[in-house]
């Protein structure tokens, strides 16, 4: 998947568990997790709707590499490479 | 009118979801509430047809207002209009059909002839607006004066725009939320002389436990730590009852069941504490789930009034971002709170090594009315004991 399109889904994950999270002005490079106030059970949430979206597993012990938006590009990219979306 | 919290003087009935002559049982929801504290859904407490409806969608009224009045199996429809019974003298013996919806309201008693026989909503409602109960003609039991009659009737002064409002209506949901926040905590602070203990966890097998565990589960399925600490103070309480109930009428009320109130930030600001009921008889994954269930609806502003009314105890976890420890402010007219910091690694000496731990400082903020430091330690050792056998819980 591009990632264009990656970022779309993650901001279309965080959207469906915090509707009134607006994304102008996120640091991509910082916590979204801080930036958008997102506590533990939201963050969770977003895990299950990437992992709906995507239908990508994401171990808990991997969850860090998704704290910041370019990480979790990142990391869904590696997961979901040689897949034509 | 249930309370929905301690600080709760009205609500507005927004909504029937049952209609009269249907079927309700136990549990049903059958109205919706809005308060302060969003739309609230409100559950019935007893099995029947529902009889009628006696306040109308858009009206406000005050806590202990009936709303409807339920009809046990066997018994008869009620005429209409209601046949005249006669009342106890002293007795607050249950009427039937019963108010079932809301706390129910005690009937003005059947006094000596020619005693005005009004309920005590319509005696506040009456005062509120200054109308003269005496000119009153009464459409309730043997002709007392009920709530709607007093708000049919003129008043003497001029009606101020919201009969129970004291303030002003809030603009927003999220000043709605503050104010009562700030009427509660104001009456805690005021009311309850709390003191304050505090504990450090080492919750590090706590926290390996769970992660191995959660390799094991599907996403969804997976065991947030919250979840931990919230069946460990559930499980905690059953050998300290004391600190799992209600500061009423100057002695302390022990809680019906082990309802935990979960604190949750609303991300516009503000917080409320639903109650996972029965926690301590919960299953781990059972408590996730309700919680997963409770967060949702209450950031979407949709609680159920059993929820929101009957925690026996709050719990306050910071999470995984927040600070070392919290000292709680207890909602009243509960008697204790326990509060979590968030993990982190610190050194640990055990035994003549120190080594690191993952460490929680657990905190319990109690009513000195009702309980005494030296239980309250217990209490609280007893919990960092529970944690350290994570598979028990």
């Amino acid at each position: 998947m591009s990632e264009s399109s990656l970022k779309d889904c993650i901001f279309g994950a965080i959207s469906e568990i915090a509707p009134e999270a607006t994304f102008d002005g996120l640091n991509p490079d910082k916590g979204l997790r801080e930036q958008l106030d997102l506590d533990s059970m939201d963050f969770l949430n977003v895990i299950i709707a990437l992992h709906e979206k995507l239908g990508v597993d994401i171990p808990e012990k991997d969850y860090p590499r998704l704290f910041t938006l370019n990480g979790a590009i990142r990391y869904l990219g590696e997961r979901t490479a040689g897949r034509q979306a | 009118m249930p309370q929905l919290g301690a600080d709760m003087a009205a609500g507005k009935l927004t909504e029937w979801l049952k209609k009269p002559g249907e079927r309700v049982k136990r549990g049903d929801i059958v109205a919706v509430v809005e308060t302060d504290k969003g739309a609230i859904e409100v559950e019935i407490f007893e099995n029947g047809t529902l009889d009628r409806v006696l306040v109308e969608p858009g009206a406000k009224v005050p806590v202990g207002t009936v709303l409807a009045m339920v009809r046990g199996d066997g018994e008869a429809p009620s005429a209409a209009p209601p046949m005249p019974r006669p009342m106890p003298a002293v007795a607050p013996s249950v009427p039937k059909p019963r108010p079932a919806v809301a706390v129910p309201e005690r009937r003005a008693p059947a006094g000596p002839t020619g005693r005005l026989r009004v309920s005590p909503a319509a005696a506040r409602l009456a005062a509120e607006r200054g109308v003269d109960l005496a000119g009153l003609r009464g459409t309730g039991p043997d002709g007392a004066i009920r709530i709607a009659d007093v708000a049919a009737a003129p008043a003497e002064v001029a009606p101020a725009a919201e009969p129970v409002a004291a303030l002003p209506e809030p603009a927003t949901p999220a000043e709605a939320i503050r104010r009562a926040i700030a009427a509660a905590m104001s009456r805690s602070n005021r009311e309850i002389p709390h003191y304050y203990l505090s504990h450090a966890i080492d919750v590090s097998r706590a926290l390996d436990w769970l992660a191995r565990g959660n390799e094991q589960r599907p996403v969804a399925g997976r065991l947030l730590y919250g979840v931990l600490l919230v069946k460990a103070v559930a499980l905690a309480l059953r050998d300290y009852p004391e600190f799992n109930g209600f500061w009423r009428d100057g002695r302390f009320a022990p809680g019906a069941g082990i309802h935990v109130g979960t604190a949750i930030a609303l991300r516009g600001g503000g917080l409320i504490a639903p109650a996972v009921h029965d926690a301590d008889a919960m299953t781990l994954d059972a408590l996730m789930a309700s919680l997963r269930d409770l967060v949702a609806r209450a950031r979407a502003m949709r609680l159920r009034s059993s929820e929101l009314a009957d925690s026996t105890i709050t719990v306050t976890s910071l999470g995984d971002q927040g600070v070392d420890a919290v000292f709680g402010v207890i909602y009243p007219p509960q008697v204790a709170l326990v509060g979590f910091g968030t993990p982190a690694e610190r050194p640990w000496a055990d035994q003549g090594t120190v080594t690191t731990r993952r460490v929680i400082q657990a905190s319990l903020a109690a009513d000195h009315r009702a309980s005494d430091g030296h239980r309250g330690a217990l209490f609280l050792a007893r919990v960092g004991q529970l944690l350290q056998e994570p598979e028990k819980l």
